[in-house]
């Protein structure tokens, strides 16, 4: 039996940003997508929203301190 | 200084070639012998002097420059036979055993060989560490026969630390020199040779550089008599017997001479390089000290790395002893006169300072606020002395820099080690006093961690103006009040402060007018304008001490938790109200001021800044102390005397959950006992005989506490929370309780019983570690052991967990050091790459916020209506 993983509740949510989201991201941040956080193409989780190489993806996820909490990875080969 | 600077691009890491040696070296070493006897050094020996000079004299033979200005030059030694290099004994190892004996060619075949130049190229393209594969061919090619000349392969063993033996036979150096030489460049990079840098031979040394005598300089004691350092003593005993041995081989000496020369030159070239190397005997100073040679200079934490690059003593700093002054500020430091003649801040001269800096000269050296060193416009630095300084003064003109002793209120660092936290290392101000002792004030104890068992502390001054003023306002004591790590007072009232606040404050404290005039003038407090009537509560007195507009509420440490708050009305008067700046109900304790728990101190760093709060700490604390020294204060044992009565009672309780145990204990044995889920019989018993323990020792408590009032020195420090705790005083009092190993009772020692005056099998409390007496009855026999078994566990457990938290703490630091806080609230590393989008995910900043928490909204809540109230 395959679970669906997205459904854990230690998975957070993941989302595939669109071209534009994503430059909007890193134009807020001022970064270069090269210095976010990365993600491999191999994650589970990436493979199952599947996601490309050079995607961005939004993480929402709980938070201890701010409750509820946005970043971003870029996925890696 | 000379010479030309450059910038380093890049390092090469590789091995000398027998030529390269020969190429850098300016003589041949060839006699043991180092200096004549007129005391000149003898040509081509240790100390010839092309191999640089030391005496600033002297002009070297080499390069021309003079003593101080040459960096010194190598020699060589010829060595008459090869020996192996001890730090490589291990890579030949791997080396003759991954290649073949005949052919020199690496053991892999055709295929892998193809395979791993793939791997190894793509690796070095992409620079990244070769280790692992190189580690992979190692285990691969050790095959017993040839893949590319079909020779058998003997096994090759390391007899550590430097023979190496194929089969049974142990090859001499030159047969392994031979054997590497035999590999042929294209292999090199299979057994993790860089053939751009190395070739596998250069391993087995046939030529010996000769450290330049800067490097071994020679001491004269002060008998005139001269003494040599280690590392010439063990290059003459290679000399010695390398000489021996060329000279027995040009005899035709027998073999079994020559061997065993070669022997012992191998021995000497080893501890010269290694005189810690396993398996072989250190080499001894005829004295029986072992020799300090190169490995020795390098290594561990006396050793050059650890001791003079990573961490380097400094100049224009102090250490000493450290002891309390509650006179002076928390942002001060006391500085011994003897400290503050000898380390130095420069200034410059300017037409403006330039009287005063005249003075300080002419009150030369050895007086106080005087003056060591003048610093001319062209760099040179001349000394003060007593007879020079009127000729120093005449010169004396802007562009000058007098370094001047120093003096009351220049910025200075002061740290003490462990520097766990940033609060380790705070800049005070300094006051210069008598005796030979840093001063310092006792609320600046617990960031710190100090106290005054013989503890020492460090002081750095700056020396550069900028630092001045970054240490001044990042690093000052009042700016580092609030704890970064848990949102509150780091530093804050201790131990006498806490009782001394509660005597002046508490219920029915009441003073004569002349008395508070009295305690204000020594807390430099001014007088309150309106002058009161002729008493004086406590309340009152500290509420001059707070801000006008300060409204608040909490519970105080002592509050007994009452099952229904009867707040302002509370008995214990541990319900505090502080309304416009007046306390109305409550005791200052340690939750008004305390360090980790100080809650108006919290606020008033908060509402009203870092000046106020020191301004505030400085005379609370000054306050509490002056009251307590007129009220007086202490304790003894007598605190914790109970009645009789209340001993009867306790004994009484005792004996009873002691025959509860028993009876637990039958019902054990009689299988009448049913088990908690989950649980063993065992174990069943075992947690219900701790349990009834436990509730006679807290009953025993209980039954002693009530006897205590808060007219007792001990019970107010406890309850205040000066120092001490409740259960602290009923251990001396009523009952020590059960000592536990390991979270259980004692049940090792003798086989099925703790001691041999126990039964075998026997579970009862006194068995197992039961403490009945109190501290003060005293200790029966066995009681006392099981004590020192329960005490021996934590000691034990303390010390090792400092150590595992040092080592966790050591790698915490080691990955975050570099990370900084980017103005738009990124966390970034020190590549601009993306750790965190927001700090802390919340973008707070701990230190700044509510014991953590951006806002506690139910105190500002209680404040607001507080304030309301005032103003009607
Ligand atoms: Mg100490
Ligand atoms: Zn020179
Ligand atoms: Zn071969
Ligand atoms: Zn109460």
């Amino acid at each position: 039996m395959k679970k669906d993983i997205l459904k854990h509740k230690l998975v957070p949510d993941h989302t595939i940003l669109s071209k534009t989201e994503a430059n909007k991201v890193l134009k807020q941040l001022n970064i270069h997508q090269e210095q976010l956080p990365k993600i491999k193409s191999d994650d589970p989780v990436v493979k199952e929203i599947g996601a490309k190489p050079d995607d961005i993806l939004k993480i929402t996820r709980k938070s201890h301190t701010a409750g509820k909490f946005v970043t971003y990875r870029l996925v890696l080969d | 200084m000379k010479g030309i600077l450059k910038k380093i691009s890049q390092i090469n890491f590789g091995l000398l070639s027998p030529e390269d040696i020969r190429k850098m070296s300016v003589t041949k070493i060839v006699t043991p012998d180092t200096y004549d006897e007129d005391g000149y050094p003898i040509e081509a020996g240790l100390m010839d002097p092309r191999l640089g000079v030391i005496d600033p004299g002297l002009r070297c033979r080499s390069c021309g420059s003079k003593g101080g200005d040459c960096q010194g030059h190598f020699g060589h030694i010829n060595l008459a036979r090869p020996v192996i290099h001890v730090g490589f004994a291990d890579t030949i190892h791997k080396i003759l055993r991954s290649t073949c004996a005949k052919c020199g060619r690496v053991l892999l075949t055709e295929s892998e060989i193809i395979d791993y130049k793939e791997k190894l190229e793509s690796k070095l393209q992409n620079q990244e560490s070769i280790t692992t594969i190189i580690k992979e061919i190692y285990t691969v090619a050790r095959r017993d026969k040839c893949p590319h000349c079909d020779e058998e392969k003997e096994e090759i063993k390391i007899d550590k630390p430097i023979s190496i033996v194929e089969g049974n036979y142990k090859l001499t150096s030159s047969e392994v020199r031979e054997r590497l030489e035999r590999i042929q460049e294209q292999d090199y990079l299979f057994v993790g040779v860089n053939p751009e840098v190395a070739k596998p031979e250069w391993m087995i040394l046939t030529v010996l550089p000769v450290p330049p005598v800067t490097v071994r300089p020679s001491i004269t004691l002060e008998t005139g008599e001269r003494s040599e350092d280690d590392l010439t003593h063990k290059l003459v005993d290679i000399l010695r017997i390398n000489q021996r041995l060329k000279e027995n081989m040009e005899a035709g000496a027998p073999q079994l001479i020559v061997e065993d020369l070669w022997e012992l030159l191998q021995y000497h070239v080893t501890t010269y390089f290694d005189n810690e190397a396993s398996g072989v005997p250190p080499a001894r100073h005829r004295s029986g000290r072992p020799l300090k040679t190169l490995a020795q200079r390098l290594k561990g934490k006396e050793g050059r790395f650890r001791s003079n690059l990573s961490g380097k003593r400094v100049n224009f700093s102090a250490r000493t002893v450290i002891s309390p002054d509650p006179n002076i500020s928390i942002n001060e430091v006391g500085v011994p006169k003897m400290i503050a003649t000898e380390v130095t801040v420069p200034v410059y001269v300017t037409k403006w300072n330039i009287e005063q800096m005249k003075e300080h000269i002419q009150t030369g050296p050895k007086e106080h606020p005087g003056a060591n060193y003048v610093i001319r416009p062209d760099q040179r630095k001349i000394r003060v002395y007593d007879e020079t300084k009127e000729a120093i003064i005449e010169k004396l003109e802007p562009g000058y820099i007098v370094e001047r002793h120093l003096k009351d209120g220049d910025i200075v660092l002061f740290n003490r080690q462990p520097s766990l936290h940033r609060m380790s290392m705070m800049a005070h101000e300094v006051k210069v006093l008598p005796h030979k002792t840093f001063r310092l004030n006792l609320c600046v104890c617990p960031p710190y961690n100090a106290d005054f068992d013989g503890d020492e502390m460090n002081m750095h001054v700056f020396q550069t103006e900028e630092s001045r003023a970054e240490a001044k306002s990042l690093m000052r004591v009042q700016e580092h009040i609030l704890s970064p790590r848990f949102g509150g007072p780091i530093i804050g009232g201790i131990h006498d402060h806490i009782s001394g606040a509660y005597l002046l404050t508490r219920l029915g404290s009441v003073f004569k007018e002349e008395e508070v005039l009295q305690m204000l003038k020594k807390s430099n407090i001014p007088f309150p304008k309106r002058q009161k009537g002729d008493s004086w509560t406590g309340k009152e007195i500290f509420s001059l001490l707070l801000p006008e507009s300060l409204n608040m509420v909490y519970k105080a440490e002592i509050c007994r938790k009452c099952d229904e708050c009867l707040r302002q009305e509370c008995k214990n008067d541990a319900y505090v109200v502080i309304e416009n700046g007046q306390l109305k109900t409550g005791a200052i304790d340690e939750r008004a001021y305390g360090a980790f728990s100080g809650k108006i101190l919290d606020s008033i760093v908060k509402d009203y800044g870092t000046d106020k709060a020191r301004e505030f700490l400085d005379s609370a604390t000054k306050l509490a102390i002056s009251c307590i020294m007129k009220r007086g204060f202490t304790t003894s044992t007598a605190d914790e005397e109970i009645p009789r009565e209340a001993k009867d009672r306790i004994e009484e309780l005792l004996s009873k959950a002691e025959s509860r145990v028993e009876q637990l204990i039958d019902a054990f044995h009689n299988d009448e006992l049913e088990s908690l889920p989950g649980r063993s019989l065992r174990e069943t018993l075992e947690m219900k005989i701790m349990q009834v323990l436990g509730e006679a020792r807290d009953k025993s408590g209980e039954i002693a506490e009530s006897y205590f009032g808060m007219d007792n020195h001990a019970v107010i420090m406890a309850l205040t929370g000066a120092r001490g705790s409740m259960l602290n005083l009923t251990q001396i009092a009523a009952c020590v309780g059960q000592q536990s190993v390991r979270g259980g009772r004692i049940e090792r020692g003798y086989s099925n019983r703790t001691l041999p005056h126990f039964r075998e099998g026997e579970l009862g409390a006194k068995a197992s570690g039961f403490v009945h007496s109190s501290y003060k009855r005293g200790l029966d026999p066995l009681e006392f052991f099981f004590h020192a078994m329960g005490g021996r566990e934590g000691l034990v457990d303390t010390a090792i967990r400092t150590a595992q938290s040092g080592y966790m703490q050591r790698r915490l630091v080691n990955a975050l050091q570099d990370l900084s806080v980017q103005p738009d609230g990124t966390v970034m590393d020190n590549r601009g790459i993306v750790i965190q989008t927001k700090y802390g995910e919340d973008g707070v900043d701990p230190a700044k916020s509510d014991y953590g928490k951006v806002a506690d909204i139910d105190r500002l809540i209680d404040e607001m209506r507080i304030k309301s109230k005032a103003g009607k």
